[in-house]
């Protein structure tokens, strides 16, 4: 039996020296690709604003919604108990239910606003999953890794914001159309936005940045100055869903 | 030496040991058995990510090694010796899918004949997709 130290090196990255003349594989190799982005959009800190004034003005507007289930194979059950989201809308009295301002601009309270994973900085579902089937990432991507979730959904109870869904059944029958590039989860398993992990490796932007056509969502790297989300934070006034609960949400509402 | 009650000893190890074999009877005297493993291997493309005796033995490592690779570390792609593998032109991900899938793409006739045969059941196909046979 080969051991995994053995095994580690012989797969891993500039390892496998020694077996190189075994290895008869003739894939083509490319010493500079810059034909396709190997290298993915990196970020020390993933965040998202969401301009609510322009994603108002088209309140029955689902692109996104539909674009990030469509491409992550969420299910979409008819039973509102049994209900996956990875996105999705809500009324604000409902997503910013702990604003104490109750003297808001006339109508603001029934505007729609997007919720999704806030990616929190510091995450309390990521501190209860007994498996580490979800975990904070170094560019702050609450991430999931479905192989390990055990479904004992403490996670869910953990966090602040719903923004967890269990399948509490087999998910496949209920996905129309599938994407065979994409995994779906199976029963047992929680699920939620992972802020595209996957397309930003690629160098894709997340589905839901893509396919807004009002162009309201804006995604990009905290900790970069010069980035496009840091020009509408420091330009509009933003807020941020339960900032008392101290999980430090990386998802800013640009109201 | 005498063996007191020889016959009756005899007679009870043989169906004893009648018994006890009785699953390697049923098994060798079955259909399914004597179906030996066919597999079908993708016509148009000739080289793997490893050889044949290491994919027919390590395969499953291969994967966890990939799964893991992707997913917790977010490396994507198949590199050897610092440089990114290509297949057709395009950077070869680390993924059952989009790599082994791409050239294989004949579930039935590829990973289920040796699957069934052994009789073991990967719970990868409960979350990825197999392809509809003959996918490009
Ligand atoms: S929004 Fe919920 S699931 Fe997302 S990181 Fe914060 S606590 Fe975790
Ligand atoms: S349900 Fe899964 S992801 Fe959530 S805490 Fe349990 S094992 Fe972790």
């Amino acid at each position: 039996m080969i051991n995994r130290r053995n095994f580690l090196k012989i797969v891993s990255f500039g390892g496998g020296i020694a077996l190189a003349s075994k290895i008869t594989f003739e894939l083509t190799s490319q010493e500079n690709n810059n034909e396709h982005k190997i290298e993915g959009l990196k970020a020390k800190r993933w965040a998202m604003a969401i301009d609510v004034q322009k994603c108002d003005r088209t309140p029955d507007c689902k692109e996104c919604v539909v674009a990030c289930h469509n491409y992550h194979n969420v299910p979409n059950f008819d039973n509102p108990k049994d209900e996956i989201k990875w996105i999705w809308k809500d009324k604000f009295h409902n997503a910013f239910i702990t604003q104490e301002n109750i003297y808001l601009p006339s109508g603001m309270n029934h505007q729609t606003v997007l919720l999704l994973c806030n990616h929190c900085d510091k995450p309390p579902c990521t501190n209860v999953c007994p498996t580490q089937a979800t975990w904070k990432r170094e560019d702050g991507i609450v991430m999931m890794d479905w192989h390990r979730c055990i479904g004992c959904r403490y996670c869910i109870a953990a966090c602040p914001y719903g923004s967890r869904s269990f399948n509490w059944k087999d998910p496949r029958p209920y996905i129309k159309n599938l994407n065979p590039d994409f995994p779906t989860r199976t029963r047992g398993v929680v699920e939620k936005c992972t802020f595209c992990a996957e397309r930003l490796a690629r160098g894709q932007m997340p589905a839901c940045v893509v396919a807004c056509p009002s162009k309201a969502l804006f995604f990009g790297d905290l900790s970069d100055p010069g980035s496009e989300i840091r020009q509408v934070l420091s330009e509009r006034f933003s807020i941020r869903r339960k900032p008392e609960l101290s999980t430090s949400p990386e998802v800013y509402y640009l109201v | 030496m005498k063996l007191y009650d020889g016959w009756k000893i005899i007679l009870g190890l043989i169906v004893f040991f009648a018994f006890f074999s009785l699953p390697v009877w049923i098994n060798l005297s079955s259909a399914q058995s004597r179906v030996k493993p066919q597999l079908e291997y993708p016509k148009d493309s000739k080289q793997c990510v490893e050889n044949k005796d290491y994919m027919n033995h390590y395969h499953m490592n291969l994967l966890n090694f990939w799964r893991d690779s992707v997913v917790r570390m977010n490396y994507r792609y198949v590199v050897r010796n610092g440089v990114v593998l290509t297949h057709n032109g395009k950077p070869l991900e680390m993924s059952l899918t989009l790599a082994c899938l791409k050239c294989h793409n004949n579930k039935q006739k590829f990973c289920d004949q040796c699957h069934n045969y052994l009789d073991v059941k990967p719970y990868c196909w409960d979350c990825h997709i197999e392809p509809k046979g003959g996918l490009k």
